[in-house]
């Protein structure tokens, strides 16, 4: 009696721990392969035939398409440069230089990878439509209310998650050091 | 107390075996992942345009909004597959996904170096198949070992700004991927006794 009791007890804790882990590892996704470069992560592997089981795992759980090495790699941001999540009712400025890249685009998500209606049907921008400054350098104001210059609109969702997508890039499963990789800089400068 | 802490121990161990199996077999049960997605829209061995990704209408999570997207779900277990991508203004490329949405390779227009993006698709056995003079004869011609008989190619077309977007579309309206017909039975031996 004893012992069908303490094998039922050590079989439900194993379900428990196993498949509570593998929804852990699923969603919020793990540490392997990732390439963090301020507050943008990429996972290149995920664009190659030897992908981790982990990143398969939760691509298919998502049902998303990861970006083929050979067409570029995808960085995606949930928090600022100090770590603070992206509020769609504040204001943030994106800024800086991107890695070299024929094209690259930034596109605005909510948590579950939709795009966020808005009046001005403005879900990201593309490297060609964006106003540059003198050197290069660009300014994208993400906020509820429209901004002056290049301004993206968050329609004032509470949690969203920004990602950069370069494409026909050097940047990959090769590159390791910021240097490699200049990304912009992502700062929150004012909440209602 | 001594049995208990075991149980728990146990328990933890085999814990660790189950997470292990569920994550290499989760790919395999998920039935939300992108191909059984974009299967209800799509036709096999044949380019399917998908709409424009807006907020109301995305097959898949995390789209580029800024593409014109179209997808050939392919079967090669009726014969290898010919793709042909004109290749637009700005930027276009094509991926290949697994059954399993593995990305086993992707190419784009530079990488493909002319205006049209032309590939050969079909598993490692008809591969082999191939006569090996053809191989010679074809030199340009790029063939892609697909991993797994069904799978996804995506045809990519960018819309470096919004008003460009029909391009891209049209670009992408004319491209096509079929299963090939039979390969031509070996004209190499024909023209052999004349003198």
């Amino acid at each position: 009696m004893r012992l069908v009791f303490v094998t039922l007890l050590a079989l439900m804790l194993a379900t428990v721990v196993g498949l509570g882990m593998t929804w852990m590892t699923a969603t919020r996704g793990t540490d392997l392969g990732t390439l963090t470069i301020g507050a943008w992560t990429a996972r290149p592997k995920t664009g190659t035939a030897d992908v981790d089981p982990y990143s398969r795992a939760s691509i298919a759980r998502s049902g998303e398409l990861p970006v083929g090495t050979g067409d570029g790699v995808a960085f995606s941001a949930t928090t600022d440069d100090r770590k603070r999540p992206l509020d769609g009712r504040c204001d943030v400025v994106v800024s800086g230089v991107t890695p070299a890249a024929r094209f690259w685009t930034l596109t605005l998500y909510d948590q579950k990878g939709r795009l966020v209606a808005n009046s001005l049907q403005r879900y990201g921008f593309t490297s060609q439509e964006i106003i540059r400054g003198a050197d290069g350098a660009f300014e994208i104001r993400v906020a509820s209310r429209s901004r002056a210059g290049n301004w993206l609109p968050t329609g004032g969702i509470e949690r969203y998650a920004l990602m950069l997508r370069l494409y026909d890039t050097p940047v990959g499963v090769a590159t390791r050091a910021p240097r490699d990789a200049p990304m912009p800089s992502i700062a929150m400068v004012g909440c209602p | 107390m001594i049995r208990l802490l075991f149980t728990i121990i146990a328990g933890v161990l085999l814990g660790g075996v189950v997470h292990l199996v569920s994550v290499l077999a989760l790919p395999r049960i998920a039935t939300q992942d992108a191909y059984s997605r974009l299967t209800p829209l799509t036709k096999l061995n044949a380019v399917t345009p998908l709409a424009l990704t807006d907020p109301n209408n995305a097959p898949m999570p995390f789209m580029d909004p800024a593409f014109a997207v179209a997808i050939c779900r392919y079967d090669l277990s009726g014969g290898a597959i010919k793709l042909t991508v004109p290749v637009s203004q700005a930027y276009t490329s094509v991926s290949f996904y697994t059954r399993n949405e593995v990305a086993y390779y992707a190419i784009n227009d530079r990488s493909a170096g002319r205006k049209v993006i032309e590939l050969d698709l079909m598993t490692d056995a008809q591969h082999e198949e191939l006569p090996e003079d053809e191989d010679v004869t074809a030199a340009d011609r790029l063939i892609i070992d697909s991993p797994s008989a069904t799978g996804l190619i995506v045809l990519k077309a960018l819309a470096p700004e919004p008003g460009l977007m029909p391009q891209a579309q049209a670009t992408l309206a004319s491209s096509s991927c079929k299963v090939q017909a039979e390969a031509p039975a070996k004209q190499a031996e024909a023209p052999r006794a004349r003198r």
